[in-house]
């Protein structure tokens, strides 16, 4: 497990997701500092000073049609998605791999019908079976959780099955049940650890589709509530004065994009780390294998 | 016919090495029974009545082609077959049987009374573990130790199989070491829960020649110094010359001849162990090798007649009619109506 996360020695990543790390811990910190950092509470309204544009004296974001602070709201809203998103994220891949674990470690009819249950579920577009689940189960942020994770388990299942299904059969598996290793101990301790890439890029990638379906269920009002800052419902409020006020729907906009392109960035780095395909990936690893050689041989002489 | 000199016989298959690891008596009961044990994998019978038992100290020496029956004889004493393997007779673990017990309790017995060690290491050791991991694991299941003291038992057991750092290499990956010092670790694994009988599939065959006779030795001694049995999987007459006691020789699924090393390369009986020794190369022979006739058999549904027949010079009738029993004779047992004369 540490030798996954030990980034020591592999190749930097390129620019562009350099960029898209920072751009994700950027919006982390502004997520986790809201409330030092938001010039305004985000619901303070101020009549006064309806629709500015930014770079108003004190809005640097401009107000929306009740006179609050866009920026304020924006940074709240940071809150609320990546929170959401991560809660999600992490919650969808535990149901998803254990499932998938389960159902191909066992195989079978348990296999069968699980795999099945998948194929319905995977059958339902993914929002809309989002819209239905909110809409059965009431708005607030628990309910969003729960839904966002019934509607997207099958995502990680299926292509966690389809890999266990291959290290199952490896040896190395067998050789821990002929020295006793129980089921869940064959696959908790071998085959979890030997997924983890795989879990890594699915989770990246999760993170932006939870991102944008949270937005998407607050755009269409079924999200969390009116008064709750959320990117997604001020991209919808504002579309009502994109004509005039562009900057109400912009920059929520703005910043949906931003953090679902730079997950789906990270995403697709963490696969190119792991595919031994990958051009670096190939390039790393005769480095090893040189220096593997070399330490052997002044190691062991005789062997 | 084959002692060089005519007087020593300490190594009959002529190559001068000495054999570690040999204890003469074997008192007592068996440490494992394997009596008319059966395999088939749907239509494909891998292993038909097979028998024989190993005793505590003793090397038995299992050889046979590629679909002889080894490996499926191996993990059917073990239960590591696949559920759609249909396996039939009894195996016995110290007088208990082995044959349909429970999971929990074939699983106590895998690693903690039976070790078990994988033809290539390579793919045998989990790649995103350490050694040390992997090794105090096997002492987890088989009861709780804490990770300090696991791993000083590792690192021990290391240093017994002669690995020099064995602290750094506990801290290693599998693709970190040389093929050699992999295979080392996996042997540990199988030894380390201090199993009284260790099946050992064709551990060396992945290896270098010259590397594979010290990890041969390293075994054999630590499985000697402990007193636990060993059945040694290998297609590799020479290996069983070096270091068993006794031998199966396996063809189709049935034991063809079983016998004391020393008679069976003396003095084969089955046409198939003779026709095997023919077939190998021997220090000082200028002859040419007599291969074997035809290919390995894979037999489907019963066996009705002796598998061998197709590729036997000394085929009758009586040959096809059914499988030749086992007729015992001295030390020796064999399945054949024809055999070679007793030259002894």
């Amino acid at each position: 497990m540490k030798g996954l996360l030990d980034l020591r020695g592999r190749q930097l990543p390129n620019p562009i997701v350099a960029l898209a790390i920072a751009v994700m811990v950027g919006f982390a910190l502004v997520a986790i500092l809201a409330p030092l950092i938001s010039p305004h509470p985000p619901n303070a309204q101020s009549l006064m000073l309806r629709l500015r544009p930014p770079g108003t004296e004190g809005y640097l974001l401009g107000t929306d049609q009740l006179g609050r602070d866009v920026l304020s709201r924006m940074i709240y809203g940071a809150r609320i998605s990546l929170s959401i998103g991560v809660i999600v994220m992490v919650l969808t891949a535990m149901v998803g791999v254990a499932i998938g674990l389960v159902s191909a470690y066992f195989g079978g009819w348990l296999d069968t019908i699980i795999m099945r249950i998948v194929d319905i579920w995977l059958a339902f577009p993914f929002l809309v079976l989002a819209i239905a689940l909110v809409a059965v189960l009431g708005q607030g942020p628990d309910k969003i959780v729960l839904a966002l994770v019934l509607s997207s388990w099958p995502g990680f299942a299926r292509p966690v099955r389809g890999e266990v299904l291959q290290l199952r059969e490896r040896e190395y598996t067998l050789s821990a049940r002929a020295l006793g290793v129980s089921p869940f101990g064959i696959m908790f301790k071998h085959l979890l650890p030997n997924i983890m890439p795989t879990i890594l890029v699915l989770s990246a990638i999760d993170l932006g589709y939870n991102i944008l379906a949270l937005a998407s269920l607050s755009f269409l009002g079924l999200g969390m509530g009116a008064e709750t800052a959320t990117w997604g419902g001020m991209l919808s409020s504002g579309r009502n004065y994109v004509a005039t006020s562009w900057w109400l729907a912009a920059f929520p906009g703005v910043a949906i994009f931003l953090v679902v392109m730079s997950s789906n960035l990270i995403g697709d780095w963490i696969r190119d780390i792991y595919d031994p395909r990958s051009p670096f990936r190939a390039a790393r690893n005769q480095a090893a294998g040189e220096a593997r050689a070399a330490r052997d041989a002044a190691a062991e002489p005789n062997v | 016919m084959l002692a060089l000199d005519g007087t020593q016989r300490s190594d009959p298959a002529g190559t001068e090495t000495q054999r570690p690891g040999l204890t003469p008596q074997h008192a007592g009961a068996p440490l494992i029974e394997v009596s008319d044990l059966s395999v088939r994998f749907g239509a494909v019978t891998a292993v038909s009545s097979v028998s024989f038992s190993v005793a505590k100290g003793e090397v038995f020496g299992v050889v046979g082609e590629s679909g002889a029956g080894k490996s499926a004889t191996a993990r059917a004493i073990i239960g590591l077959l696949p559920p759609t393997a249909k396996i039939a007779g009894s195996v016995r673990y110290k007088g208990e049987e082995l044959v349909g017990a429970s999971k929990a309790r074939l699983r106590q017995a895998r690693g903690a009374q039976i070790g078990y060690v994988f033809q290539d290491a390579l793919t045998a050791l989990d790649p995103v573990r350490t050694i040390g991991a992997q090794l105090v694991e096997v002492l987890n299941v088989h009861g709780h130790v804490s990770r300090r003291d696991g791993l000083e038992r590792a690192a021990d057991l290391l240093a017994e199989l002669k690995i020099n750092d064995p602290v750094r290499t506990l801290k290693a990956y599998p693709h970190q070491l040389s093929g050699g010092m992999r295979q080392r670790a996996v042997i540990a694994a199988a030894l380390i829960a201090n199993p009284e009988l260790i099946i050992a599939d064709e551990v060396t065959s992945a290896l270098d020649v010259t590397v594979q006779r010290k990890v041969l030795d390293l075994l054999l001694g630590v499985c000697a110094a402990r007193g636990a049995g060993v059945i040694l999987i290998t297609h590799d007459l020479g290996v069983v010359a070096q270091t068993s006691d006794r031998v199966a020789v396996l063809y189709g699924g049935i034991v063809a001849e079983e016998a004391d090393v020393f008679s069976l390369f003396d003095n084969p009986r089955h046409p198939y162990s003779g026709a095997l020794l023919n077939s190998m190369p021997r220090l000082g022979d200028q002859g040419v090798f007599e291969p074997i006739p035809g290919s390995a058999i894979q037999v489907f549904g019963d066996l009705r007649a002796c598998p061998f027949a197709d590729r036997c010079a000394r085929v009758a009738d009586d040959c096809r009619a059914g499988v030749p029993a086992p007729f015992k004779e001295g030390g020796t047992t064999y399945r054949c109506l024809h055999p070679l004369e007793d030259t002894a």
